[in-house]
């Protein structure tokens, strides 16, 4: 058996390869937002698909996204395999109702009659000065919605093998798309070059088809001293701090959300006996308070400190304080110091 | 005074609306224009929206004070179609009346009648291909009398018994038949009116045939989905048709906060450069006659178009509220569109079609079959009677595969049973 075609590719071009992949698999899917035709979206992430699928296929909307959303909701009602884009997470608000109270229960509430298998692809997260309107990472809200699934990959061979899971899921996917490391992953460090993602083991990409399941975390370092979850741009600074500080630490790339691979979680807490929990998403209710609840639940006896949580503050993302409020370095080192001592 | 007045000018004031009666009032539609049939001739289906700007602000009848259905908007339906719309109305306002009595006895918690509008869910669903994809609200069950579908399922469904095909999961009337080309409804208000768009847009996209045809109420057209629904229509010409039901109330708010004190809701229309005409929602050939020119233009690529039907609902918003605490007692009464059953039964009789005596016997053998039908229904339970789906049903259909979470928390539920009941729960 011949190894499959793969190529080095970042985060978008994963993404685009994903998209182009299942645009050209499933004639079903359909792919709409704002900016995503002809431009090939403000990040690129669609550039020429419309080109080499057609107008009917990939196509711009009006800027609504409730509008987007919902004529999503009834595309997928229609039998369709919808794949909007929301071109900033921090824009999705309008497009909630449709989201929580509609995608989410149709299954449910029509009693498997109407089914609703969209796929939202949004860009969150910050570290690129967006501002509070370009940088949240609003992903709790959506693991709180019984019924969506909620996707966050970590690097482009996980974006692509995620995507296309995603887009094959009957139920509605939320899939976050970690923007800070579109380009390259990110250490922490904001003042020293950028890696690009050819240096990463993870932008061997697959030319063809190939899908990650859904609900499976992935364990990118073993260790035995402590375990870190977290997901998306965290993973890699928690890795750049981890092996900065020669810590032994088992770092679980969450990416699924919701259904959570509580499996992978629960053996590595118990094997390391602490458990550090990492967002960039404000801290009060965020997903780190699901994942702490979680742990307590399964691990209270095998735990040897608190469990702590290193997060974004509880503030917007502010424009020109943005690494004083980012979850980097020092924050991490201060946690680790701290769940190490007892 | 919070802040002084600035350079003499004078001060703002903020209005807010107020019907024009209220309890007690004498109610008094004098002012309501009511133009004669014919007054804007039925332009082409394929007319441009700019052209027929008035239909936004007439009133298309077909029905004349005479009975007689006259006009160029008169579709002409031979008195079988007459006799057969006639009865799916009776039909809905018998299985309204004999629903809102469970309500009453007990039998479930909510219930909502749909006494007035009768004609803007049948005639336009008789307008209608039967494939035609239908999105309601939630008062517009005589989609589904017309369609047949089996009375005793929506009565199952209002009871959340263990013949619901809803599984007692939706609050009564809350149905979904996607066989029958009827979405499933939702509480939260014009949610249907983008998915709408979007599945006119799918099929369009796909050159099929079928169109779909959304219904809101006046106060909900203030949601930003219909706004956002109405755009993308306009945008991708989606073959979609838009209707209002004008009914003047929502709950106990009248249209005014809906913006009716200014325009009509069929002139929304014109802003998004739509078609848009506003129909007697009681002169059911009026109603049938619109649907048909939207669906015919909708169905040839002309695009979408909004409907308003001018209304007036009869009975209170739902189960839940009285009707009375809010507005004059005798409005219905005093209508001056009068009552859409009536009226299409007067026509029949006008032209010779029918007779005092054959509808009477007609309400008889209607109402026998709704009583039969909802004894054949209360066999299979009525709410909180016991008799429901299998408790584990409650953890079904949230994902398409039950993830581990909610594994875990139905066992959970099902060891509440147990401690609750005992061990004979278990054998049952």
């Amino acid at each position: 058996m011949t190894e499959p075609a793969t190529k080095t590719m970042n985060m978008i071009e994963a993404i685009n390869s994903a998209l182009d992949v299942m645009l050209a698999k499933d004639p079903e899917v359909v792919i709409m937002g704002e900016d995503v035709g002809y431009f090939g979206g403000v990040f690129r992430a669609t550039a020429g698909l419309q080109k080499k699928h057609g107008k009917t296929r990939v196509f711009d909307t009006p800027i609504s996204e409730c509008g987007i959303i919902g004529v999503g909701v009834g595309m997928a009602a229609y039998g369709l395999r919808p794949v909007p884009e929301i071109q900033f997470a921090d824009y999705i608000y309008p497009g909630l109702d449709q989201l929580v109270s509609e995608a989410a229960r149709m299954r449910y509430r029509s009693a498997n009659d109407f089914i609703c298998p969209m796929t939202v692809r949004s860009p969150f997260g910050g570290g690129i000065f967006g501002g509070q309107t370009h940088s949240q990472s609003p992903e709790s809200l959506f693991t709180h919605v019984c019924g969506i699934k909620t996707v966050i990959p970590a690097t482009p061979y996980d974006a692509k093998g995620l995507l296309i899971a995603a887009i094959e899921d009957n139920d509605p996917v939320v899939f976050f798309e970690p923007k800070r490391i579109y380009n390259g992953p990110f250490s922490g460090y904001y003042d020293r070059p950028v890696e690009p993602w050819s240096k990463h083991d993870g932008s061997a990409v697959p030319e063809g088809y190939y899908r990650i399941d859904l609900g499976k975390a992935a364990v990118v370092r073993e260790g035995q001293a402590v375990t870190v979850l977290t997901y998306g741009t965290m993973v890699h600074v928690v890795k750049a701090v981890v092996a900065e500080h020669g810590i032994d630490a088992e770092i679980i790339d969450l990416r699924t959300l919701l259904p959570l691979d509580i499996e992978t979680i629960e053996a590595s807490v118990k094997k390391t006996g602490r458990c550090m929990v990492v967002h960039e998403a404000t801290r009060t209710s965020g997903f780190g308070a699901e994942l702490a609840a979680q742990v307590q639940e399964r691990c209270f006896y095998h735990l040897e400190a608190p469990i702590e949580r290193v997060t974004g503050f509880d503030t917007p993302y502010p424009h020109s304080l943005e690494w004083a409020y980012f979850p980097g370095p020092v924050r991490l080192a201060r946690a680790f110091d701290k769940i190490m001592k007892d | 005074m919070v802040h002084g007045i600035k350079d003499n000018l004078a001060p703002l004031h903020l209005h807010v609306p107020e019907p024009k009666f209220r309890p007690g009032d004498k109610a008094d539609f004098s002012d309501i224009i009511v133009p004669e049939v014919d007054a804007i001739t039925r332009p082409d289906e394929h007319a441009s929206p700019a052209d027929i700007h008035a239909l936004a602000y007439g009133l298309v009848r077909v029905l004349g004070d005479d009975n007689q259905a006259v006009g160029s908007w008169n579709p002409g339906l031979d008195a079988d179609t007459l006799r057969a719309m006639l009865r799916k109305m009776l039909l809905l306002r018998a299985f309204d009346d004999r629903m809102f009595r469970a309500q009453r006895q007990g039998k479930t918690s909510f219930y909502m009648k749909s006494f007035g509008e009768e004609a803007t869910s049948v005639a336009t669903t008789m307008a209608l291909h039967s494939d035609d994809m239908c999105f309601p609200s939630y008062r517009q069950q005589g989609i589904l009398i017309t369609r047949d579908y089996p009375l005793v399922d929506m009565m199952n469904q209002i009871y959340s018994n263990s013949g619901d095909r809803l599984k007692g999961r939706q609050l009564p009337i809350m149905y979904s038949a996607k066989d029958y080309g009827f979405f499933s409804i939702s509480g939260n208000l014009t949610t249907q009116y983008p998915q709408a768009v979007g599945w006119a847009m799918a099929s369009a996209s796909r050159a099929d045939t079928r169109i779909s045809a959304v219904w809101c109420g006046d106060g909900s057209t203030a949601e930003g989905d219909f706004h956002s629904a109405l755009t993308f229509a306009a945008v991708y010409n989606a073959p979609v048709i838009f209707q209002v039901v004008n009914n003047q109330w929502a709950i106990s708010s009248f249209s005014g906060f809906a913006g009716s004190e200014r325009t009509t809701f069929a002139a929304r229309a014109i802003g998004y450069g739509i078609a848009g005409l506003r129909v007697d929602g009681n002169d059911a050939l009026a109603v049938f006659a619109a649907m048909q020119w939207a669906a015919n233009r909708a169905r040839t690529n002309g695009g979408p178009t909004l409907i308003e039907y001018f209304t007036y609902r009869g009975e209170g918003h739902s189960t839940s509220d009285d009707p009375g605490a809010y507005r004059a007692a005798e409005e219905y009464a005093l209508w001056p569109l009068g009552d859409p059953v009536t009226r299409l039964k007067d026509h029949l009789i006008a032209i010779g079609a029918w007779s005092d005596e054959q509808h009477e016997a007609l309400i008889l053998e209607l109402s026998d079959f709704v009583k039969a039908s909802q004894k054949e229904a209360e066999q299979k339970g009525i709410l909180g009677h016991g008799l429901h789906h299998p408790m584990e049903t409650m953890f079904e259909d949230v994902f398409e595969e039950m993830p581990w979470h909610l594994k875990e928390q139905c066992e959970q539920m099902l060891e509440e049973q147990r401690d609750k009941f005992g061990p004979e729960w278990e054998a049952r």
